[in-house]
Order: structure tokens, then sequence, then C-alpha cells
């Protein structure tokens, strides 16, 4: 456990310096490799999270319309269905996706490229491993899980109008204002933080228990099973906490 | 008697190891290893399984930190140099994995032209025209644009060599280079590593236990021991030095022998560390199989 959180901020140290002071020292990040990580481990997340989402805006809309029927207030559902995806669920889903999808695959990845002597043999040819392989990650991480929580809000947001119009009666326009209505900016900003953290957790726990893979096959195994334990373990934990900063 | 004086051989060295000693734990896997290789030479570094060649190796590339001892490349401190000093350095030795450790993600031409990219400012065509070269060199023209997964254990070290020579660095270290290659291959790679050494000048570094490598290509040979005597060279010197060598691990070793016998000093042989205790032999199938 202490090894491991030593690695852990030894990885995120060298990621500061990586990312803030090597540019200017003329090593600059590595833009191709940063699209092609936006590709895999965001665009290639799409579909995944936009099914998610909207089955979540659906069950949403009919959870709430059949307890708000009772007291005769279905015209909350929009209200409810947005102010719950943009503040708590999208960024909560997403990341849970993004780990799932993403996160393992970075680990796999990293322990695989590990155990293979891959990052030995960068090493050795005079190419810094973080900037080769880290740093696109992080960067393509920190872009895309915003952007994949403000899509799967929209989802959610449009499986949430499938109920409320063709079951509940409700016109576009009426669902529309009223899913605004209950929404201020400031619930976009901390369901946009939340996402942006989560996305910090998990390519740095992917990549650092990647990076520090031992023993074959069975290691690499192993480290993607606690690669997606610690960090749903952690993005839970976070979310908690950033929900209760913003509570109070 | 173990011996790890260094070699009297006369030149500036480009690697000088001074007492070099390795723990990994309470183990001792490297005790007081010194040598010296210099310019021109294809040094190898024998000895069996579990001696410590590879780590040996790793110490000598930068990627793993001594307990204590020296080690000067090319005249440069490299345990207590600095990351941005060590990666400069590196640019100047190609390293041959056992595994090859081609990158998964790129063809193989790819990967030949990655040093070229990273520390060139050749243009695309010229570093396209190095690649074709080297891969011709190894053997592998027509196989660039694919993966290393769609390529032999044999092609794989022969783009990895190709890879490890794209610079044309002046020291190359090459980790069991024939190790899985068919008798025709081994001899191609350890025509390529002569060539090396007697047409660019290069200096070679190779671990291996394959004798019949180890005596075509080597100049100075090392050999480091087991049991008792891990992690310490045993003998070194030129190819007839060793064959003649009165050590009789050393013997062993080179004439594959099973049986060996004990020295004066009592020390087991290569078998009994092989073949260990009997307590090696003492699995039951239903443990076996309850981990996999």
């Amino acid at each position: 456990m202490i090894v491991a959180l030593r690695q852990y901020f030894a990885l995120c140290g060298d990621l500061l310096y990586w990312l803030f002071a090597a540019p200017f020292r003329g090593k600059p990040w590595r833009i191709g490799h940063t699209f092609a990580q936006i590709v895999r481990i965001g665009v290639h997340a799409v579909p995944m999270s936009a099914l998610t989402a909207l089955t979540i805006g659906v069950v949403l809309a009919m959870q709430s319309a059949a307890q708000l029927a009772k007291l005769g207030a279905t015209v909350y559902v929009p209200g409810l269905v947005s102010s719950s995806l943009i503040r708590e669920l999208a960024p909560l889903v997403t990341a849970v996706i993004v780990i799932g999808r993403s996160g393992s695959s970075v680990t796999a990845e990293l322990g695989t490229m590990k155990v293979s002597e891959e990052i030995e043999a960068l090493e050795v040819m005079a190419i810094p491993p973080m900037s080769w392989l880290i740093v696109p990650r992080f960067l393509a991480m920190v872009i895309m899980m915003p952007l994949l929580t403000v899509f799967s809000i929209y989802v959610g947001l449009a499986g949430g109008w499938l109920i409320s119009h063709y079951s509940l009666h409700m016109s576009t326009a009426f669902y529309v204002s009223h899913a605004l209505q209950y929404v201020e900016l400031r619930d976009v900003g901390i369901g946009l933080l939340k996402s942006g953290v989560f996305g910090v957790l998990v390519v740095t726990i992917a990549c650092s228990i990647g990076l520090n893979v031992s023993g074959g096959a069975e290691g690499v195994g192993l480290a993607t099973t606690r690669s997606v334990v610690v960090s749903l373990l952690s993005v839970f934990i976070a979310n908690a906490v950033l929900t209760a900063l913003f509570f109070f | 008697m173990p011996s790890s004086t260094p070699d009297s051989t006369v030149g500036e060295p480009i690697i000088e190891v001074d007492s070099l000693v390795r723990h990994f734990g309470t183990q001792k896997v490297l005790d007081g290893v010194s040598f010296k290789v210099h310019a021109g030479d294809t040094f190898v570094i024998m000895g069996g399984s579990g001696c410590g060649k590879s780590t040996l190796l790793r110490h000598l590339i930068g990627t793993e930190k001594p307990t204590s001892g020296s080690i000067k490349i090319f005249g440069q401190e490299i345990t207590t140099m600095r990351a941005e000093a060590l990666q400069k350095l590196r640019g100047r030795y190609g390293m041959l994995f056992q595994s090859g450790a081609l990158l998964q993600s790129l063809t193989v031409a790819e990967n030949v032209a990655l040093p070229l990219i990273e520390h060139t400012q050749l243009d695309a065509g010229l570093i396209d025209t190095v690649v074709k070269m080297k891969l011709e060199q190894v053997g592998l023209t027509g196989h660039g644009h694919k993966k290393p997964s769609e390529i032999s254990g044999g092609m794989k070290k022969r783009a990895a060599l190709a890879r490890a020579l794209a610079l044309d660095p002046p020291l190359v270290f090459s980790d069991e280079p024939t190790a899985g290659l068919d008798p025709i291959m081994t001899a191609v790679v350890d025509e390529l590593t002569q060539r090396l050494t007697q047409k660019i000048g290069a200096t070679v570094v190779v671990v291996t236990h394959d004798m019949n490598s180890v005596f075509r290509i080597g100049t100075r040979i090392i050999m480091l021991g087991t049991g008792p005597n891990q992690g310490r060279i045993i003998a070194q010197g030129t190819p007839e030095e060793i064959k003649a060598h009165p050590h009789p691990a050393v013997q062993q070793f080179i004439n594959g022998d099973p049986e060996g016998g004990a020295d004066d000093s009592g020390e087991l042989l290569y078998r009994e560390t092989l073949l260990g205790s009997n307590e090696t032999g003492r699995y039951s199938r239903s443990a076996i199989l309850s981990k996999s």
C-alpha cells in the first residue's frame, strides 16, 4: 500500500514536470500521440456512454414520473432529470464507463509493455516513457472526460424527453424549458469540475499501476483488476467529497 | 580461483565497471564485479541461468541502480548520473533486448525509424532510405510494413537488431541475441555482430550462454558464477584463455557436462544449481492445477 502510494505520487510528480516544465525545455507535448489517445480513450467510448446515458435518462424519468404522478407533479420530471444528470449522474456514470473501458485498457497496455520490455526499450532509446506514453494519455483523458460528460448529459436529457414526450405527453418546448429552469450555470460548472477530477484520478491510477506491473501475464491481469477497483473507489470517494464541498 | 580484477588490455576503455554489487533484498545477485571493455571489443558475458548476466547488463544500460560500485560508460559515471544526462548518453548506444522489445503498436519499419525520428533532423525520405538499408542488413527487406505480431521470433530479433543499429552507435548491448534462433539464423546474427566490430568499429557487449556464439564472436569473455560464487567473475580473458581455464565450473559450462565435479573449495557446480535440492521434485499435480 505504502509502496503503491509512493509510486503513485512519484508518477504525479514526474507528470507535473512533463506537463508544465518540459515543454519549456524543448520537450513539447506529443500532439499526434495525444490525438490518437483521444480517439482511443474518448471517441471509442462514445457509443457505450451514449447507450448508458440514454437508459439512465429514460429510467430516471420513468421512476420520477411514477412517484411525482401520485402528487400530481409530473411537471417537475424534466427538472429532476436535468439536475440529477448534470450535477451527479452524468459525471459519475461517465467516469464508471471510462474506468471500465479505457482505464483498464491503459493499465493492461502499459503493463504488457512493461513485462515485454517495451518501456525499458524506450528508456534505452532515450525516449522518455513519460513523454511518449503517459502525457498523451493524461491529456486525452482530461480533455475527453468532460466532453464525454457533456455528451452524456445531452443523451440522458434526450432519454428523459422520450418518456416525458411520449408517455407524459409534454411538448418538446415545455420539456426543454423546464429542464433548463432548474439548472444553474454553477451546476454545470460543478459537473464539469467533477468530471475533470475523475479524469485525472482515473488516468493517473491506471498509468501508475500499469507502469509498475511485475510478474508476466498474471501480473498484468491482477494489475488491471486492481486499477479498476482502485479507480472506482477513488472516484466514488472524490464524488462524495466534491458534492459535500459544494453542498455546504 | 575466482578472479575479479580488471583486465590488462591497453587503451582507453569504453566501459569501466568497478566493484559492482547488487542486492535484491537479502539476495546478492552481483558481487564485486570489475572489468573493462575496450573500443572494438566484442565483450561476452556468459554464465548459467540466474548468475546475474542480464542484471549486469541492465546496470550497464542504466535501467538498474547498483547497491554499490561504479560504472563508467565513455568515461562518465552512470550510477550517480542525473536522468537528463543519462538520456543524452543513451543516444550513444543501442540495445538489443532478449525478447526484441519491439513496440507492438508500430510496424517493423516504424520501430527501426523511431530512433532516427527522435534523435536526428533527417527528412522523411532519408529516414526511409536508412530504414530500408538497416532492414536489408538484417535480411528483412519487404517485411517493414508488418506489425511485430505478424513476424516470427527470429525476425523480431533481427528487426530489434536493426533498430539498435539505426543510429550507428559506437556501443551496442545485446541480451541473448541468439536465444530461440535456429542454427542458420544464429550464424547470421553472429555474423552481423562480427561485422559491427570489424567493419564499423563498434564495441559490442553480448550476454549469452550459447557457447558456439561465445567463441565465434567473443574477443574478451567473462564468466559469472552461480552457487557460492553467485554474481562473481570466476573467469575472464580471451576465448583461448577461457577454453584453457582451469576452473572446473568453467570447463563444465563450456563442455555442457551435466555431471561436472567439485573444485578445491568444495564449490557447488552448475549441475547442482540447475537441479536444486530434492524439494524441487516434490510438486503435487493438484497443487499445480489449483494455481492454473
